[in-house]
């Protein structure tokens, strides 16, 4: 029973990448442009006459933080917009009817949405370096940050695309809650810098310790526990695989 | 061995719609079954629990002795369903269609790959395997979801309006398909609206109305339950009036055709020479509707 499982994993994996790589121009390509014009605007022409306190320029602060963006938006609006056309199109019912485990259904569109992020993210890291030659510092955080936030996003999308009962609302969640969170999440800024309430209020933002975690990897600048931030990241992917499981067991979304 | 085996099962809509208002069903293996019914009976709602597409409200479903709550794994593999409408992304290719499937079953890929050959050799449909949904008709569309249907070699298949939309001639050809897939051993279950269709292709029928089953037997035993049936007689002149056919119940509903009521245990000869004292000349003699939608119409107007 293991091996078919895995053949249906392997073939929801196979499926979906093949979906996004089908559309590259609609669905790598745009981020790419977007970062750039952030890598340009904020870094090239803005960056020089900012300040950052921890020596780097501004360009090599904000690097990471947007390569964290890419691979956040990415993820999550792959498996947000996935699972919610999967159900808009009934073609769920080809996975449900079938022996499918309900983790093989939600690994197969998790895996699908990690590898887009990830993938971003290798996209854009390429293409900073057209604009910063420096090299990443520790290898295993960058990768560990960037998978945790692959995953962390992909799960959250999947739970989008559980909910979503109209194309608006697979929109509004990363229009509403996601991209603040980011922005506000220290792309652009180091917490440090805020006020002191600000600072607490940060510490509730996943997306802080993510992009915390990536720039110690990018750049070696450390401004959280790396322990800690890794450990609370860990906790929030299980308790986002466990809500998606009890929903898809109950039904929710895909059964009447 | 049962194929099927439903037990007093009920489902109640959020709505408080009371679908399903606790049915037995069994189907054996080898059977080709119909499940009848007008619409908003009950069909999908019990075919969608037997494909975990409902939840149900109580009651327990078995697939070859597989329960569905406690083996549901074991009970899915070994069905096949095609469903009313067509849910598959508009814009997959025929191919991918059918051998996705048959991975989401864990089927192999070689085997796989031979599966979904064959089937769409069988469905008329390799040359197509290259064009997406959207390019294909109604019927191919239909073929499609048969072949999907039974990429996994499933036991029993579930076959939910298979026809529907479908013209006449490429519904015959499906038909003698589908008998020939229930003569090789899988076990197939067929709800539809054309009762023709359930009269030529299945050996069992049962009707379903108002979330009841109100009949459950063979075809043979459940066409002897017919008492009346209704011929039409086309006649050579045409007529002005209808002369007295008594005993036979009769009315003239166009110059040329003569409607007949004709008992279980009446003997037709007597009505030919009625009609030929009364120099009529008759040429042709037809049923009205199809024995099974006589039937059915009666069975479920006594329900309504």
């Amino acid at each position: 029973m293991l091996k078919q499982q895995l053949i249906a994993l392997k073939t929801i994996v196979r499926v979906e990448i093949f979906r996004f790589l089908r559309v590259w121009m609609q669905s790598l390509m745009p981020p790419v442009v977007t970062i750039v014009l952030y890598f340009l605007v904020f870094g090239h022409f803005i960056g020089p006459h900012l300040q950052i306190q921890s020596g780097l320029t501004y360009m090599q602060f904000i690097v990471p933080g947007l390569v964290m963006m890419a691979v956040v938006m990415n993820s999550y609006n792959n498996a947000a917009f996935a699972f919610f056309m999967t159900r808009f199109q009934r073609s769920i019912e080809e996975m449900l009817v079938s022996p499918m485990d309900f983790h093989i259904l939600l690994l197969g569109f998790s895996l699908a949405s990690i590898t887009r992020g990830l993938l971003t993210g290798v996209i854009v890291t390429l293409v900073s370096f057209l604009f910063t030659h420096e090299l990443p510092q520790h290898i295993g955080i960058l990768f560990l940050s960037a998978i945790l936030a692959a995953i962390l996003f992909s799960l959250l999308g999947f739970l989008n695309g559980i909910f979503a009962k109209k194309f608006d609302d697979i929109s509004t969640v990363p229009t509403f809650i996601l991209t603040p969170l980011i922005y506000l999440g220290g792309v652009f800024y180091s917490i440090q810098q805020l006020p002191h309430v600000w600072q607490i209020a940060s510490y509730f933002n996943p997306i802080t310790y993510l992009v915390s975690l990536f720039r110690y990897g990018f750049v070696g600048l450390q401004t959280i526990n790396l322990f800690y931030g890794v450990i609370i990241l860990i906790i929030i992917n299980v308790l986002l695989y466990s809500a998606n499981m009890f929903l898809l067991k109950r039904g929710v979304g895909i059964r009447t | 061995m049962l194929a099927l085996e439903i037990k007093d099962l009920k489902k109640t809509y959020k709505t408080g719609f009371e679908a399903l208002k606790g049915i037995d069903l069994s189907v054996e293996h080898g059977d080709f079954f119909a499940l009848l019914g007008p619409n908003g009976a009950g069909k999908s709602t019990t075919i969608g629990i037997v494909t975990t597409l409902v939840n149900k409200t109580s009651g327990s479903v078995k697939i070859y002795g597989h329960d569905l709550d406690v083996e549901p794994k074991k009970a899915k593999a070994l069905l096949g369903i095609v469903p009313q409408e067509v849910n598959v992304s508009v814009f997959s290719k025929v191919y991918d269609v059918v051998y996705n499937q048959a991975g989401f079953y864990g089927v192999d890929s070689q085997t796989a790959r031979q599966q979904t050959e064959k089937l769409l050799k069988a469905m008329d449909l390799w040359e197509k395997r290259g064009v997406t949904l959207r390019q294909l008709s109604g019927g191919m569309k239909r073929r499609l979801m048969i072949a999907r249907a039974l990429v996994h070699q499933p036991k029993f298949l579930i076959l939910d309006e298979p026809t529907a939309g479908v013209d006449i001639e490429l519904r015959r050809s499906m038909w003698e398909f589908l008998q020939e897939v229930n003569r090789q051993g899988t076990t197939i279950i067929l709800t539809t609206h054309y009762l023709e269709e359930a009269e030529q292709l299945c050996n069992k029928i049962a009707i379903i109305d108002q979330g009841k089953i109100i009949e459950n037997t063979d075809k043979k035993t459940l066409l002897s339950q017919l008492n009346v049936e209704t011929m039409l007689l086309d006649l050579q002149q045409p007529l002005s009036t209808l002369p007295d056919l008594s005993p036979y119940k009769a009315k003239l509903i166009e110059a040329t055709v003569i409607e007949v009521e004709i008992l279980k245990e009446q003997n037709i000869n007597p009505l030919f020479e009625k009609l030929s004292q009364h120099h009529i000349q008759i040429t042709s003699l037809r049923n009205k509707t199809n024995r099974l939608e006589e039937l059915f119409i009666r069975l479920v107007n006594k329900t309504g």
